[in-house]
């Protein structure tokens, strides 16, 4: 009886036999997960309170986390931005005349540190304000002008270090006709630094939710496969393997992180959508390039793996606990 | 085809529930294991199906030594071995049909070759008619003979069974052992754990006998 361990039917032909049962084999095995991963949706559906709860909570736990480093990614890429245009922003005197500015920019592009100077006029500057800020009527009451000629100097990219950015800094201001010289870099650094520091947060608070699911999953498929118990042990009894007997609760994790994937994607989307206009007007009172970034179809997509990941573990992490300890030892009866 | 040598079973340190316990059951043979209630008959049966371990001896059936097998196979023996109990374990969250296609789902049969074959095993028990009903709508009889299709759906070479007739009464009793008695005709070795005596009896075959977790009866080779 060792020897032969499936009844097959008949040996007579050969080869060609056993390729046939070979593939007959493939066939059923795959036709019994596609069974048994409909089965588990269909247990699913058949409490649909407590499956959207559990969805719910677990989407709410995913969405957390993606949402904070969906923020991060568009404040990273705001400061990335800034970074390339790291630059100096020299005043110059009220009362110097465009002629001579012109001259100093000239002069100050001239120098190897410096790649580009651009010029604003004290008038263009005083049109881009009136256009931006929205105090027009606010602007009509005074008499004259009160911006002066500026130049914009985007230093080379060897001159960006906080040194050389300083000496370049204190030659222009060593020039005639500047008043004041302002550099973006000091609050750029404060930005990268709380970025830093706001990504190791929202990736530690990522791992605590992340376990968070894995539990809740776990739990659930503990309740589960106490529920199953019955089945499990006439499973074992009739030969099943731990393979075949875990199957069925794999896939339950697995379609409950799906759930919850879906509902985080939802919960991110909505809140997007609900921030994106005040985050816009936001932007644009300061002239910035910032949109919230949404997860997108990669996004999405890898959220969703992710999420069925996770529910695939907790349900192997809660079969491990709870399903192999089940042995139809006792229900022999004494 | 089921061989012990020299079992003994000990559950905790001073209680032991088989005492060196040998004997050995052809291909074919149908035989009783009988014995007060705590002899040690159900541990016995617990041996061959690998839910329990020897403390020593060797159980050995078709030709493999049970306690060398890794867990990993376990499940692989099992398939070899119908069980029935007396409390059938039928699942009644699914059909007849269902219940006794178990065996065969577990192994991963296509599902011809299980409609077949579960028709076949519910037409042995004659109960072809009530495939598509719950096991709760069946009477106890009848679901103890649902208990034999599933043990022998998949044509086992051994089938165990533990108090099969336990709360049946003596008519479908003597139905249920005409069915073991058909298993062992084309091959089947059978081994039935009962204390009903009566039917013992009227069956006349090998009796093995424990007393105490000892073989005192029916050890010695094969006399019917
Ligand atoms: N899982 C177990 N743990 C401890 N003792 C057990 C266990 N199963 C059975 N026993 C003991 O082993 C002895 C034999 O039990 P069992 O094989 O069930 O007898 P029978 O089936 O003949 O009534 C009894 O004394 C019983 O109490
Ligand atoms: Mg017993």
């Amino acid at each position: 009886m060792a020897t032969d361990s499936r009844q097959k039917p008949d040996n007579r032909r050969g080869a060609n036999r056993s390729r046939s049962l070979l593939s007959d084999q493939a066939r059923s095995y795959l036709g019994h997960h596609r069974k048994v991963a409909r089965d588990s949706i269909q247990r699913m559906w058949r409490t649909p309170v407590a499956s959207a709860m559990t969805w719910t909570v677990m989407g709410v736990a995913l969405a957390l986390p993606v949402a904070l480093l969906l923020l991060l990614t568009s404040l990273q890429g705001v400061s990335a931005g800034w970074e390339s245009t790291a630059r100096i922003t020299a005043y110059l005197a009220m009362d110097l005349p465009a002629e001579d500015a012109r001259g100093m920019a000239a002069e100050i592009e001239s120098d190897g540190r410096v790649v580009s100077v651009q010029l604003v006029e004290r008038d263009q500057a005083l049109a881009d304000f009136r256009a931006s800020s929205g105090l027009d009527e606010a602007l009509d009451f005074l008499e004259e002008n009160p911006l002066p000629h500026t130049l914009l100097i985007t230093p080379e990219d060897s001159a960006r270090s906080a040194e050389g950015v300083q000496a370049l800094v204190t030659f222009v201001e060593n020039m005639n006709g500047i008043d004041q010289v302002q550099v973006d870099l000091g609050w750029l650094q404060r930005l990268n630094a709380m970025t830093d520091i706001l990504a190791r947060a929202v990736w530690a608070l990522a791992l605590l939710l992340g376990a968070a699911v894995i539990l809740v999953i776990g739990n659930t498929v503990r309740l589960a496969i106490e529920n199953r118990r019955d089945e499990i042990l006439v499973a074992k009894l009739v030969g099943g393997t731990d393979a075949f007997v875990r199957r069925p609760f794999l896939y339950t994790g697995a379609w409950f992180g799906l759930g919850g994937g879906l509902v985080a994607w939802l919960l991110i989307q909505v809140s997007l959508w609900w921030l994106s206009g005040p985050i816009e007007r936001l932007a644009g009172l300061y002239r910035s390039e910032f949109t919230l970034q949404g997860p997108g179809f990669d996004g999405a997509l890898a959220l969703i793996i992710v999420a069925m990941l996770l529910g695939w573990l907790g349900a192997w992490v809660a079969v491990r606990r709870h399903l192999d300890d089940i042995e139809p030892g006792d229900i022999a009866g004494g | 085809m089921i061989e012990f040598r020299q079992v003994t079973k000990r559950y905790d340190s001073d209680h032991t529930a088989l005492r060196a316990v040998n004997f050995h059951l052809d291909r074919g043979e149908l035989a009783f294991l009988t014995g007060h209630s705590g002899a040690g008959k159900s541990t016995l049966l617990k041996l061959i199906m690998v839910m329990e371990r020897p403390t020593a001896g060797e159980v050995i059936v078709g030709g493999q030594k049970l306690n060398s097998l890794p867990r990993r196979q376990i499940p692989y023996i099992r398939r070899h071995i119908g069980v029935v109990f007396q409390n059938h374990q039928l699942l009644f969250d699914r059909t007849v049909f269902d219940n006794v296609a178990m065996p065969l789902e577990v192994m991963g049969a296509s599902p011809e070759d299980t409609g077949r074959r579960v028709r076949a095993a519910l037409d042995k028990v004659g109960l072809l008619k009530k495939e598509k009903m719950n096991p709760m709508q069946l009477s106890g009889g009848e679901q103890q003979r649902v208990g034999i299709a599933r043990a022998v759906v998949n044509k086992p070479p051994v089938l165990l069974a533990d108090e099969p007739t336990g709360n049946l009464d003596p008519e479908l009793s003597a139905d249920i052992m005409r069915l073991f008695t058909q298993f062992s005709q084309v091959g089947v070795t059978v081994l039935v754990a009962t204390h009903d005596i009566a039917l013992i009896n009227d069956m006349n075959r090998r009796t093995l006998t424990l007393n105490q977790g000892q073989l005192v009866a029916g050890g010695g080779v094969s006399g019917h």
